[in-house]
């Protein structure tokens, strides 16, 4: 385990040399890519190496003993100032082991997928030279053995997803896509550094262990300092994995290449904020009020997008507001104590959803870019294996008993459910949004893949099932979206949730909780899948309805509902309102500040004081006539004066 | 050797200034050359002093104290510590990437011109390691002759109004300093009965508390001046949108970090209870400066303008740490004020290589740049990320240790400061994007030619520091660290003595009134 620091050393390696290329190239031609084949090897290579390591490392780890799974190497002292002492140090345990696996291999699949998708584009090395970097920062993330280097990992997924988002930097809406992201995130960082801080002076440390160790000594059970640290934390949390209220970028970034939105805004980044709440669960569960906000939080926020996602018709929208749906399920997970169903959902999710967009992005490129379902339909038979794969997706998500989905998804319900600090509630609003994520998923389906062609003549002309370069990742995710949910079989069902047992030792405050739950009957965990199940099925058949076997039906509705619909399909107007509130006040404000405050008021007054001298030293210049007669005058004048003086006094 | 390095340090560009002389005014390959050697040879000389320097030792190094007018106490009194030793090193680091930016792009009085850059290189020096406060008012105003000069003849259409401004901006605080140095030394005189302008006596004086506040707030304006603080910065855009691409340099990357290391090396050791008992207005205007300077800069038109207040924003951080008054604080504002010289230095030497192409710095004239010059963008990109602190940069171990060490004295100071972060991103990113990208609108953008090999070797060190300190910067670290713990130490120690010794005074005049 001495080599752990290569897994994020291989895509940095990668990213130094795409990039050196990706320069070089520009300089010399214009016209073709050169060097494609060798860009690619370096680029899949070095995370296909890391995947190799990744591996290793999760078998060295599995046979050491449970209690003994937590594995530290310092590589070298970052910041040292006074009793300040932080290294760049990598952490070893069950979690991080389960994200790197993630990272390395759902990454490598979408960088082989990548050498497909983005053949003809002319920023080639560019493009693999910031995915390598992505996955580098990823890494770092995950692997960090403490606060300030998980910030570092953090800020930098941030800015290789403001570079991926605004890849197409030529197109205005990129652009903005990709700063509205960097800066959104950034308010959500504001909070994350902040806690940093307030970890460190209370701690005097900011290692992992030590601080998690450390915890129930220091802080209260439910006082203000916990509550305000773990607070500040989850607002991070909000910004990177586009939660209420800093949600907003994420279905922006749909403007980036579609593999960049399955890796970077599907499967890994955006669950950075879910992965750290699961780190630092020793300090959210001593502040109950913040495990409630979270809940509530991951739970508003999954039904909140998914009631968007409903009337969306751009495919990568409907993709983007459903994984910002299925992230607040893991932070409800999370915030009823049940950290592990919340990592197995990301798990799981990192599967299918990763699936679903590249699926998507088979279909966009199918279609020479289309992007809007309106104009599908019937892509069945042109493109049997992304429909097939698309499917198993869509099953997954849509939590079908037996695939990958539904396991996880259960998981969490029933926690939200018989969990001491769940509620009915959380889990209603579960399985109400389970019931629209089958719809809209289905609605998707079959507006793409059945149904009459509603495609322009010109375009399906040409439509072409994508190469194997593609099509192979989709095949290897479909099979993990399929089968991956049988790591973590619950106990009710006659599994023995290896998943749960092998991130046990991390979560053992969480173990507590899941503990305590067990006590419910078995029956009640099994009438609660029946009645999802329901929900799930009876979702399936309306979206059937209304899309196979009568499309009128939709139509229909919006017309009856306007209002409702326009708020739906315009987001709830929430965009226009931060532009209202936030963005133009700033902007005013900076030209009022410029403009009237400083040009006219604080450099008004220094030049003001400049002319006072120079108009005083005009007036007083005026007196110096050099007629004799004014001087002799002012003479006398003045001797009559200090006369005076003398004889009144 | 090692008294008189710093000697050679500071005068080995006038020996360059001799050799300019003789050379005939047309020779411009001859005077360019020249002028970069020397500033090269001086480069290698402040690296002898670097690594010669003793990490753990708190005090002074390779100082030098020899008579220079006697009869007035005046001495040739240099040295160097952790705190000088790396805005030295800054100084002669980033004046040969000034000299070689000026390349093509100063082609007329040539001469004149690099006279002046090595001039400037002595008083800058000068001002560094002087420790006669007498020698280091002659440098500080030393220094003023060539900037003067390097924005009144090449600067821009507006360069006399601005380089005006700049010297009576700069002097109007500088004469009250006069004032404050004078009384010190005739207090001095009054107590220990000798007449001397030796710093490290003169910290040796006790001063008492109200004679403190007066001295104390003279020094201040002129150091808050030079920062520039807020409110007396208006100096700052006016005079980095009309300076030459080297001068915004040299003026953003060095002549700043007087101001910020005045109040480290006088006010806080000289003054400790007015210091610490002004903490609370020196911190509000430096968080004012850092929230005002950002928002300021996001409707900038003009590239260099908003580079001008983004610097008084992070000139606010320095302040900031510095009036924090811990080790993290200060630590962290000594080392954004090289981080600052780095960034800032390189984000002006950017504008300058894409004005020399389009003679333009308006945002609104570019658009679509970086798929002429993808070299150039990934530079900008680099230098910009580096100035919103992005982790893994230097901006970000400057910003980070300063907040850390401002949360621990005041939480409040610390949650507002952090919004400039924000805000950072918000102006950086933008301008970045209006310049960089999207499709070109211009024709004239057209035909941009990338960076040359001149230009990418100005660049290359810069980013260099830029991730060396970003990722390994403990070697900064271990060298400020003895000399910010004996400051700290010493200036509270002060502080309680000084406390103690008016309470007895005016317990003395009580009873003197009392007898009376």
């Amino acid at each position: 385990m001495n080599y752990v620091y290569l897994i994020p050393l291989f895509p940095l390696l990668g990213f130094l040399i795409n990039g050196l290329l990706a320069l070089s190239f520009k300089t010399r031609s214009d016209e073709k890519i050169p060097g494609m084949s060798l860009v690619s090897w370096i680029g899949c290579g070095s995370v296909g190496l890391s995947f190799l390591t990744s591996i290793t490392i999760f078998f060295k780890l599995l046979a050491l003993p449970a209690g003994e799974r937590v594995v530290q190497k310092i590589a070298f002292p970052w910041i040292l100032s006074g009793t300040f002492h932080v290294d760049i140090g990598f952490l070893l345990d069950p979690l991080s082991s389960v994200m790197i696996l993630v990272v390395t291999g759902v990454g490598f699949f979408i960088h082989v997928y990548s050498t497909g998708y983005m053949a003809e584009d002319k920023g080639y090395a560019r493009y693999f030279s910031y995915l390598n970097l992505f996955t580098f920062f990823m890494l770092m993330l995950v692997l960090s053995n403490n606060f300030l280097l998980l910030y570092l990992g953090w800020e930098g997924v941030g800015l290789c997803s403001y570079l991926l988002i605004g890849f197409w930097y030529e197109k205005k809406t990129a652009s903005d896509a990709g700063k509205k992201a960097f800066i959104v995130n950034r308010v959500g960082d504001f909070g994350f550094a902040l806690a940093v801080m307030l970890i460190f002076w209370t701690f005097g440390n900011l290692n992992f262990t030590s601080v998690f160790e450390n915890a129930p000594q220091v802080l209260a059970f439910g006082g203000g300092l916990v509550t305000a640290i773990t607070l500040l934390l989850f607002m991070g949390a909000t910004g990177k994995s586009a939660q209420i209220p800093l949600y907003v970028w994420l279905p922006d970034a749909m403007e980036g290449p579609t593999p960049v939105s399955a890796l970077i805004h599907a499967a890994t980044m955006v669950t950075a904020g879910v992965y750290m709440v699961a780190r630092c669960h020793a300090l959210f569960l001593l502040a109950p009020i913040s495990m409630g906000v979270v809940a509530v939080i991951g739970a508003v926020t999954a039904i909140y997008a998914a009631s968007i996602g409903l009337v969306q018709n751009d495919i990568k929208r409907v993709l983007a507001y459903s994984t910002i749906s299925q992230l607040g399920y893991m932070f409800l997970a999370c915030g009823v104590g049940a950290f592990t169903a919340g990592i197995f959902h990301l798990m799981t999710h990192a599967f299918f959803k990763a699936l679903l967009f590249l699926s998507a992005g088979s279909v966009m490129h199918a279609l020479a870019g289309e992007l809007n379902m309106q104009k599908m339909g019937g892509l069945k038979k042109h493109t049997p294996v992304t429909f097939w794969c698309f499917l198993a997706g869509t099953l997954a998500i849509s939590g079908i008993p037996l695939f990958s989905g539904f396991f996880s998804k259960d998981e969490i319900l029933w926690k939200a459910f018989s969990s001491s600090s769940g509620h009915f509630l959380l889990w209603l609003v579960g399985v109400i949004t389970a019931g629209m994520t089958a719809f809209y998923m289905f609605r998707l389906f079959f507006m793409v893949f059945l149904g009459k062609s509603r495609m322009n003549p010109h375009v399906e002309a040409h439509v072409h099932e994508s190469p194997k370069p593609m099509t192979i990742p989709l095949i290897v995710l479909a099979v993990l979206s399929v089968i991956g949910g049988y790591v973590g079989i619950p106990k009710s069902l006659g599994g023995s949730n290896r998943f749960e047992g092998f991130l046990s030792s991390v979560f053992e405050g969480g173990h507590e909780v899941s503990a305590e739950a067990t006590a419910h009957a078995p029956s009640a965990e099994y009438l609660l899948m029946i009645i999802s199940i329901a929900v799930v099925l009876t979702s399936i058949f309306l979206s059937y309805r209304f899309y196979i076997k009568n499309p009128d039906i939709p139509k229909r509705l919006a017309a009856k509902y306007k209002t409702a619909y326009n708020i739906l399909s315009n987001k709830y107007y929430v965009d226009e309102f931060y532009n209202k509130v936030i963005v133009n006040p700033l902007l005013n404000l900076a030209w009022f500040l410029w403009k009237k405050f400083d040009v006219l008021v604080i450099d008004g007054t220094a030049n003001g004081i400049a002319s006072l001298v120079k108009w005083g030293g005009g007036v007083i210049r005026k007196t110096e006539t050099g007629y004799l007669r004014n001087y002799t005058l002012s003479l006398i004048f003045g001797a009559m004066l200090i006369l005076a003086y003398f004889i009144l006094r | 050797m090692d008294s008189s390095i710093l000697t050679i340090l500071a005068f080995f560009p006038l020996l360059g200034i001799l050799i300019l002389l003789v050379v005939d005014k047309d020779r411009l390959g001859a005077i360019k050359t020249i002028a970069f050697v020397t500033s090269l040879l001086i480069a290698l000389i402040s690296l002898y002093i670097y690594f010669n320097f003793k990490p753990d030792a708190p005090g002074m190094q390779f100082s030098i104290n020899k008579t220079w007018i006697l009869s007035l106490g005046i001495n040739y009194h240099l040295g160097i510590d952790g705190i000088s030793l790396f805005l030295v090193l800054l100084t002669t680091f980033l004046t040969p990437l000034a000299i070689l930016s000026s390349w093509s792009a100063i082609t007329d009085k040539v001469k004149g011109y690099y006279i002046s850059m090595l001039f400037l290189e002595t008083g800058m020096i000068g001002v560094f390691v002087s420790l006669d406060l007498f020698l280091f008012y002659v440098f500080w105003e030393l220094m003023l002759i060539p900037m003067y000069f390097l924005i009144g003849i090449w600067g821009g259409p507006r360069r006399i109004y601005a380089t005006v401004k700049f010297v009576l901006f700069t002097m109007t605080g500088s004469l009250l300093m006069l004032v404050a140095i004078l009384v010190l030394y005739f207090m001095n005189h009054n107590l220990s009965g000798t007449y001397t302008f030796n710093l490290l006596e003169i910290n040796k004086l006790p001063i008492p508390l109200g004679t403190q506040f007066w001295l104390f707030f003279a020094f201040a304006l002129a150091f808050a001046i030079k920062v520039p603080m807020f409110p007396f910065h208006t100096w700052l855009p006016d005079a980095h949108v009309e300076a030459p691409t080297a001068g915004s340099v040299i003026l953003a990357g060095v002549l700043l970090k007087m101001g910020t290391y005045g109040f480290l090396r006088f006010c806080l050791p000289l003054f400790p209870n007015a210091f610490i008992d002004y903490t609370w207005l020196f911190s509000i205007l430096a968080i004012i400066g850092i929230v005002y300077g950002a928002i300021v800069s996001i409707r900038q038109v003009d590239v260099k303008s908003l580079v001008a207040f983004s610097s008084v924003s992070h000139l606010g951080f320095v302040m900031l740490g510095i009036f924090a008054l811990n080790i993290q604080g200060i630590e962290g504002g000594i080392l954004q004020m090289i981080n600052h010289g780095i960034s800032t230095g390189a984000l002006f030497l950017i504008v300058g290589m894409i004005y020399e192409r389009r003679h333009t710095r308006l945002i609104e004239d570019f658009g679509g740049v970086s798929k002429k010059m993808p070299v150039f963008a990934a530079f900008f990109l680099i230098v910009a990320l580096s100035s919103i602190g992005l982790p893994g940069t230097n901006g970000f171990v400057g910003e980070f240790t300063i907040l850390l060490g401002t949360f621990k004295s005041n939480v409040a100071y610390a949650v507002i400061a952090s919004l400039g972060i924000i805000l950072a991103a918000v102006y950086m990113l933008w301008m970045y994007q209006r310049t960089m990208f999207g499709k070109i609108i211009h024709p004239e953008n057209e035909k941009l030619r990338d960076l040359n090999l001149r230009e990418k070797l100005i660049l290359i060190p810069l980013i260099i520091a830029i991730f060396w300190i970003g990722i390994y910067p403990t070697q900064f670290f271990t060298r400020i660290e003895p000399t910010v713990k004996s400051l700290i130490e010493n200036a509270k120690m002060k502080y309680e003595k000084n406390k103690l010794l008016d309470e007895s005074l005016k317990v003395d005049s009580r009873q003197i009134k009392q007898i009376e």
